[in-house]
């Protein structure tokens, strides 16, 4: 049906449709999280009955010990397998895009590439499989090794389509004056690619917190991360401490992408816009 | 040499590790799956007795045919639940993957024609969703749709039904999750190939005469079939092998294949039989990610 978008003819202007559509869309994206946020402000009990403003179920969460041993849990792995994700990831992006065709480069980039669509269920079980069989101990490195394979994937995207937007003449330029190739890369490729680099460790960071499948199959007893948690608790039913718990993560990355978003703004200023994703 | 030359040298050498890496922790675990799925049942057992629920009545059954026939994978065809379980996962990918591009397609076109300023913003606005954890954003529905939530609410009191309505562990629960939980993967590679599509063609097209549909149908959409086909796996892919979603929306009635690997290792503690399904998912996924990888590989070759 966007057909009937083009009616409005000449480019930049937007019909009707065009806002329509957009304003749906956007109102089904955020609806259900605003009203999950605005229920975990209430005082009563019962999840869908409005009884007034509150700060019950935060005080109530604070109390409950497993949850915040689970929440700081994942936090932990979550700050680990980004940082590791963060300089593999962006290791592979500089191979992939400054290195040209070298042997095995197809692999390379396939074996990149495929965690980003792989079903969870599959990595899980693939993982934990080698994880049985090299007879590690299941725990908070298991787990964080698991993300940071799922996450440098991440990291290497993002950070390859901002290496692919910067000029190679500015490298060879440094090289031309004396630098040898890790001072050019220091001096000029790194600068470049920062933001990109942080918009990669905060995508990282928020994907290890998010996950769910791949850390149910990974970790070991007395290892619960957050989403294990929250899962268990949701299969009994809605709970307004599980909405307090819920806007947490949300407010946690909201901040985490504001920072994202000012990193791409600085770099944006500094030349070319870069893509968080 | 010139001094791109002397560059490629130290960057081939980043990748040593992150190949590494991979190797060790994406490649050699397949390896894995596919030996424990040829393996019998007892095998992986010892540590685990087998613990058979009512719940898992219909896969128990399979457990036993594991035994006698000591092949998972004839197990995996021969066994209605597993066959089913495939098809229903191929089928709910397929339809969910055509109402997204449907609902994806006219909210990218609208962010495309957005004056340059609001791009960013709008961009950011699809995006943050998709950074917001996967099971929060479940659970937001599970809110709105449980027996006395929201929606039956505001049903009531607009009077357009009279008793609350059923909604969670239905199948409309399961599709709406998913295409609100999908739907950021399908906007954006639309929304970037729109985005850089030259406006002028479809000026060019109106002005000689063609009809708004004409100028969709002909020039527009068919320019935009890289983020079409981009998207379409992006969301395609990871839905065939989904879990939460059908497992917190659904009903345990019909079962994807998702979950019924998880059922297999996590309640009967199959770990074969898992195994061979994941096999069986991944060979069913091959040519999907096939092509997918050939469309991001030349993506960045023409960034180059």
């Amino acid at each position: 049906m966007a057909a009937a978008a083009v009616t409005a003819g000449k480019a930049g202007q937007l019909s009707r449709f065009n806002i329509a559509s957009l304003a749906l869309g956007l109102a089904f994206l955020y609806l259900p999280i605003v009203i999950l946020v605005i229920y975990s402000f209430n005082a009563s009990r019962l999840v869908t009955v409005w009884g007034g403003w509150s700060l019950k179920w935060y005080r109530e969460l604070f109390n409950d010990a497993a949850m915040i041993e689970a929440a700081w849990m994942s936090f932990r792995v979550a700050a680990t397998s980004a940082t590791i994700a963060t300089m593999l990831g962006t290791l592979a992006a500089v191979a992939l895009s400054r290195g040209d065709g070298f042997k095995g480069r197809t692999l390379f980039s396939g074996m990149l590439y495929a965690p980003l669509v792989m079903p969870e269920v599959i990595t899980g079980l693939s993982l934990l499989l080698l994880f049985v069989a090299l007879n590690a101990e299941r725990g908070f490195w298991t787990v964080s090794i698991a993300h940071t394979t799922l996450t440098m994937c991440f990291v290497a995207v993002v950070v390859q389509s901002r290496l692919a937007s910067i000029d190679r003449s500015l490298e060879e330029a440094a090289m031309d004056l004396g630098c040898d190739p890790p001072r050019a890369f220091l001096a000029v490729t790194l600068p470049l690619i920062v933001p990109a680099i942080v918009a990669g460790w905060m995508l990282a960071f928020t994907l290890s917190l998010d996950d769910l499948v791949i850390a149910s199959f990974t970790t070991g007893p007395g290892s619960t991360t957050l989403p294990i948690r929250i899962y268990s608790e949701v299969r009994l039913g809605v709970k307004p401490e599980i909405n307090a718990i819920c806007t947490l993560v949300i407010a946690l990355i909201a901040v985490l992408i504001i920072v994202a978003s000012l990193a791409a703004k600085v770099s944006s200023a500094k030349g070319e816009s870069a893509a968080p994703l | 040499m010139s001094a791109r030359a002397i560059f490629t040298r130290p960057a081939r050498l980043a990748a040593i590790v992150p190949y590494l890496w991979m190797v060790l922790f994406f490649l050699v675990p397949f390896g894995f799956v596919m030996k424990i799925s040829l393996s019998q049942t007892a095998i992986a057992q010892p540590p685990y007795t087998p613990a058979f629920d009512l719940t898992a009545g219909l896969a128990a059954i399979g457990d036993a045919l594991a035994a006698l026939s000591l092949d998972n994978f004839r197990l995996l065809i021969s066994d209605d639940l597993y066959l089913l379980s495939y098809l229903r996962s191929l089928f709910v990918a397929v339809v969910s993957t055509g109402i997204l591009l449907l609902i994806g397609y006219p909210i990218a076109y609208g962010m495309a024609r957005l004056p340059r300023r609001w791009q960013g913003i709008a961009m950011m606005l699809v995006i943050v969703p998709f950074w917001t954890s996967f099971l929060i954003r479940i659970y937001a529905w599970i809110n709105i749709l449980q027996h006395d939530g929201l929606l039956n609410r505001v049903l009531l009191a607009l009077h357009l039904v009279s008793q609350p309505v059923v909604w969670l562990s239905t199948e409309s629960a399961m599709y709406l999750g998913i295409i609100y939980s999908y739907l950021p993967f399908m906007i954006l590679p639309l929304y970037a190939t729109l985005a850089k599509m030259d406006r002028a063609l479809e000026e060019a097209a109106a002005d000689l005469g063609a009809s708004p549909f004409k100028v969709f149908w002909l020039v527009t959409f068919p320019l935009s079939l890289p983020g079409v086909a981009a998207g379409v796996l992006l969301c395609f892919i990871p839905i065939v092998g989904e879990f939460v979603i059908p497992d917190l929306l659904a009903g345990s009635n019909a079962l994807m294949i998702g979950q019924t690997l998880w059922l297999e290792f996590f309640t009967n503690k199959d770990w074969p039989v898992a195994s061979a399904a994941a096999v069986f998912l991944l060979v069913l996924l091959l040519i999907p990610l096939l092509v997918y990888d050939r469309l991001q590989r030349r993506q960045f070759e023409e960034v180059k």
